[in-house]
């Protein structure tokens, strides 16, 4: 990623912890103690009593309620704005458009800045300008949000319509290499693969197609904020709270340390809880009426205002020799998106570090679309990149009349197939091999249509899971270490229901040798260290990176508190450990002291260290990525073409695994949102309008109970020797693979290819 | 248009509001009691989020007009657990691990009570087909089927 | 919400007096349609009369039917022993609708007076005939994946999204009214109009008429009756399509007698009435199942988002049929 290029390349300070590359592994890696247990999520009997208060649940007084009015065109002008009637509807407090909005600047765009949250970077509000269909052209603030709906209602705008790029099909034409994708070259080409590919024994060539997605968070959008002076309040949802004061100190013109961002509880993210139109809205119409105002956008306002993945159009050509090995892979498409916008949707990223081959092509390209700004969603790029690439390597398995999972074996590389960089840790072919055994793929008769039970046709498929391992610079981490011996760590981080407050006080349990009931971790605000937001996989070794490096400082500070009284006088650092509550010398574990008699003889109440983490060399030395081996099987519907998914099972390499019970319900969560992926989920870009036209829960499917089978996951928990606690982060790599193992285990009971998702009933009949 | 004063049981306690007949149920029980656990999401009775009991009965609060709670008793999560102790359903979604984010939670739970209320012992599909019309994003499905059947285990065991 | 006026009707007659006071009124059953589109200001009532206050029983009919009031809550009505044991189809029809809250509010009443779910009726930036007469039809060449194949016109190819008004053709259910100008009674097979040039008008109620009871006749072989739905996920997603039926087959293996209705494919519950004549009198088999399926859909014309829905519903009436068949020990 660019960014955090930049970043290194300004690194002025080199602090590598101790297990960076050079150094040893994280001894905590191997422990088995409080690592791995499944313990319950802390704030586990808050959300069970319905008493864990969202964002919008935060109460201030003199609370004024937001409600939007969103356009109806794709492009052009405002014409008209009569907003009279609204003004004067019961209760209403503030009608702000274009013509009174305070002015502002546009949102920093993403990666532009360490911090940058913005998601296209255009100007909100400030102008008569209509950018995308759904744009919001007004906002009312009243005493009750039902009384600013209502106002909103009775506003009148009309439009001078210009013509506007909404088909993708047109755009596609006008197609255009990005100058990078997320900091990735845009292309990469390895000896010619055309030529390879035509010369090849065995050879696929093939076209896939991938919808819209929206993330659909149960929770929808909201902020409850205030302006006191010129210091700003935000309760917010999202999972960039850093991120989020940063850029809204930009758009305000006021510093970063006068705005408070607190996101103590965010109802699901996926990628789509970031910083959006509607809380700079929000803040913009605070300041004009000078009252605290909540947002909270309607299950349609979330779909008008917060993108998501978007379409794509890919080709994946494989050729392979007779021993099964590849000679040529090619992974080349489009992806729409607007013209300002930083998710290109990288389908082509796994293509670049899954396989061997002789020669290697892997390009992506961008539109020019008059749209809403697609933003992340959940493993963006590689949960629709690994269905292409997945199902063509089943195709071509086929051609060859070999199993899809030798096939990946023969082709499993030795070292990152374009870097050229090792791999950190690697065991995909071990996950396949429990993953196959666990599932009985034995069982699996290739030739498809040959199991059937009355009307149902029964198949199996499997697919490669991949995400990368991310670790953030700039996360910084504070213990208080208090006389009673309990601690309590700090980092303005995220929890959206991962376990991030769970698993990172069973890690500092470990790490300071206390016990769990005496460890808390605090997150969600950023008057707390800042930290990194929470995306791309990358939250759980970002944390853990930064409680290392401060729990190091720590010691430092608790042997010159100790002093020449203790036991552990004369120690240096890497001579003790952490143990019952204490520290001891690491051979004699006879000479200890306590935390608690440490600060007693030192007269001090509490110990508070500080420190940032490292920068993340280990990714640049490397080749980092988790992997999965995703099983399923399907029975179909031979007179009605209806799929039910009857079992899935995924295999996962994402070295160690530090909560079995949080991260199984991450793996299966992922399971099941690739399973919608799959199978239901499409969001309806009305292509002569651009206007999405199914913003609600009814008619955009996810899945529901009854779409869901039994799911195992089982993993290799082998940890990455060059990772904080071995660990990666796994929010992702659940939903990779999930469209083609479903689609292969479709082709499979069926006979049947379905090259474009959503796999739906009428492409089987 | 004009106001109204109901009168109703709230959580076993009576308690009257004064509302519009445009209000609904979530946004009375939000602005008037303070109480969120019933939550809007999908704002068309689909997601369960907003399951509130009425007369025993789990509605959508969302769709439900509060004019129409008059006279009638209402439970909400909040009212679920004795004196801060977690009841055996709440309990169960703890241990099992059955939500992530927690934001759809209180609509499960209120649900899989009425489900064990009327069937104590319910296989997998049955829990699947009662519990269809609340959405979970998080995808926590597999472990509140596990919730289900410890919960279900827990009642047992208190009743004998 | 825009504002409205409330009134709790104690009987039809109150109910009809308070519908007659104002231009735009709306009689509430559960709201779980209505109030939802008033939500989403595209019904806009002055008044609501909530008639959820009035008699909500099921009652035996000397002739071994059943009247339903229209008041009754569609779990009541799926969980009556009657009709489970009776009407199995009626009770798998409501089954196969909504979510298990939205039945416990939702009334019979309300569920015939459902509108349709297509994507340009709910969104107010589109043009849409059935909320604004002579406006045009976005969904024509829009998203049509969900709409008519049957009895559709050039100004509309909505569907009624009902599953329980399938089974009550198929039942050939029988409406009671209560209006200004007294009582009466409807076929609930011509309750329902197709869209024609005024899809804005969706039923045959006058002014100020509210159904009260549904009657549903005796038809002993009903017994042998069930509701298959075919949709995009197992539950909350509407039918594309779907089949109601019941059969009857002789000792022979001939069809004595025959009730179909199809749902998702028409402005209304569609009474399959010329598969039920190419059947009566018949054997029993898949090739004549097939046949009157094929004289069902002779007209269906499908778009470019559903066409796929004239073989589906074929495919279903023939596999329903062959079910039943089958477990009439006839068939084949």
């Amino acid at each position: 990623m660019s960014i955090i290029m930049d970043v290194m390349k300004t690194a002025v300070r080199l602090a590598p912890g101790s297990w960076l590359p050079g150094g040893t592994p994280d001894p905590l890696m191997n422990k088995h103690g409080l690592i791995g247990k499944p313990a319950s999520r802390i704030d586990g009997p808050l959300k069970v009593q319905g008493k864990a208060r969202f964002a919008a649940e935060v109460s201030l007084p003199g609370l004024v309620y937001a409600s939007l009015l969103y356009s109806t065109i794709a492009r052009g002008r405002i014409a008209t704005l009569e907003t009279a009637e609204a003004e004067a509807a019961p209760g209403v407090a503030l009608v702000m458009t274009y013509r009174n909005a305070p002015r502002m600047a546009p949102p920093p765009l993403m990666m532009s800045a360490p911090k940058a949250a913005g998601a296209s970077g255009l100007p909100i509000m400030q102008d008569a300008e209509i950018r995308w269909n759904g744009q919001p052209v007004a906002l009312v603030l009243a005493q009750t949000q039902e009384q600013a709906d209502h106002a909103v209602s009775l506003i009148r705008v009309t439009y001078a319509v210009a013509p506007a790029v909404t088909s993708f099909d047109a755009a596609k034409a006008k197609a255009r290499t990005p100058e990078n994708i997320l900091g990735e070259p845009s292309s990469i080409e390895i000896g010619d693969a055309e030529k390879a590919l035509k010369d090849a024994a065995f050879k696929v060539d093939l076209i896939y197609r991938t919808p819209r997605h929206n993330h659909n968070a149960i929770e929808l959008h909201a902020a409850t904020v205030a302006w006191n002076g010129d210091q700003l309040t935000v309760h917010d949802a999202t999972q960039m709270v850093n991120g989020t004061a940063w850029t809204l100190a930009q758009v305000f013109g006021v510093k970063e340390e006068q705005v408070r961002v607190l996101s103590p509880y965010v109802g699901g993210g996926f990628g789509g809880k970031g910083l959006g139109d509607h809380q700079i809205l929000a803040i913009a119409a605070s300041r004009l009426s000078g009252r605290p105002v909540r947002i909270l956008l309607s299950r349609e306002g979330v779909y008008r205002v917060v993108g998501g993945r978007t379409t794509t159009e890919q080709r994946v050509a494989l050729g392979a020799k007779p021993d099964g090995t590849l000679a040529a892979l090619i992974h080349t498409g489009v992806a729409a998106t607007p013209t300002r916008n930083v998710c290109p949707e990288q389908f082509s990223f796994p293509a670049r570090h899954l396989y061997a081959a002789n020669a290697i092509k892997v390009a992506q390209q961008v539109t020019d679309m008059d749209m809403l700004a697609n933003i992340f969603m959940r493993a963006p790029g590689e949960s629709v990149g690994t269905y292409a690439l997945e199902c063509a390597i089943d195709e071509l398995a086929e051609a060859m009349q070999l199993d899809p999972i030798e096939l990946r074996r023969r082709i499993e590389p030795e070292k990152d197939p374009t870097s050229g960089t090792p791999f950190s840790s690697r065991h995909l072919v071990e996950a396949y091999r429990h993953g196959a055994e666990r599932f009985g793929w034995d069982r699996r008769d290739p030739t498809p249509r040959s199991r059937r039970e009355g009307e149902w046709l029964i198949g199996m498929g499997c697919a490669t899971a991949t995400y990368p391992y991310y670790r953030m610079p700039g996360g910084a981490a504070r213990i208080r270490l208090t006389a009673d011996g309990r601690a309590i760590v700090q980092m303005a981080s995220h929890e959206m229901g991962m376990g991030t407050a769970t698993v990172q006080a069973q890690h500092a349990a470990e790490r300071l040798g206390l016990e769990y009931e005496k460890v808390s971790f605090e997150y969600g605000d950023t008057s707390l260290p800042s930290g990194t937001l929470a995306g791309g996989s990358s939250q759980t070794a970002s944390i853990a990176a930064a409680i290392i490096a401060v729990s190091e400082v720590l010691t430092k500070e608790l042997l010159k508190l100790a002093g020449n009284d203790s036991p552990l006088a004369g120690l240096k650092p890497d001579e003790v450990e952490a143990r019952d509550g204490g520290l001891c010398h690491v051979d004699e574990p006879g000479r200890f002291e306590s935390y608690v008699s440490i600060l007693k003889r030192a007269h001090r109440d509490e110990l508070v260290c500080e420190a940032e983490a490292p920068q993340p060399f280990e990714m640049w030395k490397y080749s980092m990525h988790s992997y999965g081996a995703q099983f399923c099987e399907v029975r179909v519907n031979a007179v009605t073409g209806e799929i039910r998914v009857s079992r899935f099972l995924g295999s996962f390499d994402c070295g160690r695994i530090l909560n079995a019970k949080t991260a199984t319900s991450q793996f299966k969560g992922g399971i099941i949102m690739g399973l919608g992926l799959a199978l239901s989920e499409e969001t309806l870009f009305d292509e002569r309008s651009g206007r999405i036209m199914n913003p609600s829960l009814a008619e955009y499917h996810v899945p529901v109970h009854m779409d869901v089978p039994a799911i195992e996951v089982i993993w290799t928990d082998i940890p990455d020797p060059h990772s904080p606690l071995g660990a990666h982060g796994i929010g992702e790599i659940g939903i990779t693979g999930v469209g083609a193992a479903v689609a292969n285990a479709v082709y499979n009971a069926t006979g049947k290819r379905i090259r474009e998702l959503p796999i739906t009933l009428d492409k089987l009949l | 248009m004009t106001a109204r004063t109901i009168h109703f049981t709230l959580n076993g306690a009576p308690v009257t509001a004064d509302i519009k007949p445009h209000h609904n149920l979530v946004e009375l029980l939000q602005t008037h009691f303070g109480l969120t656990g019933a939550r809007e999401s999908c704002g068309q009775g689909l997601c369960g989020c907003c399951t509130v009991l009425v007369d025993g009965r789990a509605v959508s609060g969302c769709l439900f007009l509060a004019v129409r709670i008059d006279g009638t008793e209402v439970v909400t999560i909040e009212g679920l657990d004795a004196g801060g102790k977690l009841n055996p359903m709440q309990e169960a979604f703890v241990e099992t691990g059955a939500f992530q984010c927690g934001y759809c939670t209180p609509g499960f739970i209120l649900m899989a009570n009425q489900l064990l209320d009327a069937h104590p012992d319910p296989d997998d599909d049955q829990i699947r087909h009662y519990l269809s019309g609340n959405l979970c994003r998080c995808a926590a499905y597999p472990q509140i089927i596990d919730a289900v059947k410890l919960a279900a285990k827990k009642r047992k065991t208190i009743a004998a | 919400m825009r504002p409205f006026l409330y009134e709790k009707a104690a009987d039809a007659a109150e109910a009809v007096h308070f519908f007659a006071q104002r231009a735009q009124a709306k009689y509430l059953g559960g709201g779980t349609n209505l109030v939802d589109l008033m939500r989403e200001n595209i019904e806009r009532p002055e008044i609501v009369i909530d008639v959820t206050g009035l008699s909500r029983e099921i009652r035996d009919v000397d002739d071994g039917g059943l009247v339903i009031d229209a008041g009754t809550k569609n779990t009541t009505v799926a969980s009556h022993r009657t009709v489970r044991e009776r009407y199995p189809v009626l009770a798998q029809a409501i089954l196969a609708g909504a979510s298990a809250q939205i039945r416990n509010m939702a009334t019979v009443g309300g569920n015939l007076m459902q509108r349709t779910r297509c994507y340009y009726f709910y969104d107010d930036a589109a043009r849409c005939n059935k909320r604004e007469r002579g406006k045009g039809c976005d969904a024509i060449e829009g998203f049509n994946r969900i709409h008519a194949i049957l009895g559709a016109s050039s100004h509309c190819v909505a569907t009624h999204p009902s599953d329980m008004c399938v089974a009550l053709a198929a039942l050939d259910a029988i409406v009671y009214l209560e209006g200004p100008q007294g009582a009466r009674h409807l076929r609930l097979v011509d309750l329902h109009r197709l869209p024609g040039d005024t899809p804005d008008i969706e039923t045959e109620l006058r002014a100020g008429e509210l159904i009260t009871a549904v009657e549903i006749p005796a038809l002993p072989f009903a017994i042998r009756s069930t509701y298959r739905k075919v949709r995009d996920r197992s539950s909350y997603a509407f039918a594309l399509v779907s089949v109601a039926a019941a059969l009857d087959v002789d000792d022979k293996g001939n069809v004595r007698d025959v009730r179909l209705a199809l749902g998702g494919v028409a402005h209304k519950p569609w009474r399959a009435t010329a598969a039920e004549q190419a059947l009566r009198g018949a054997p029993a088999s898949e090739e004549n199942f097939r046949r009157a399926a094929e004289a069902e859909l002779k007209d269906a014309v499908g778009l470019a988002g559903n066409a796929f829905k004239i073989e589906l519903a074929k495919r279903v009436i023939v596999n329903t049929l062959q079910k039943l068949a089958m477990e009439s020990g006839a068939g084949s």
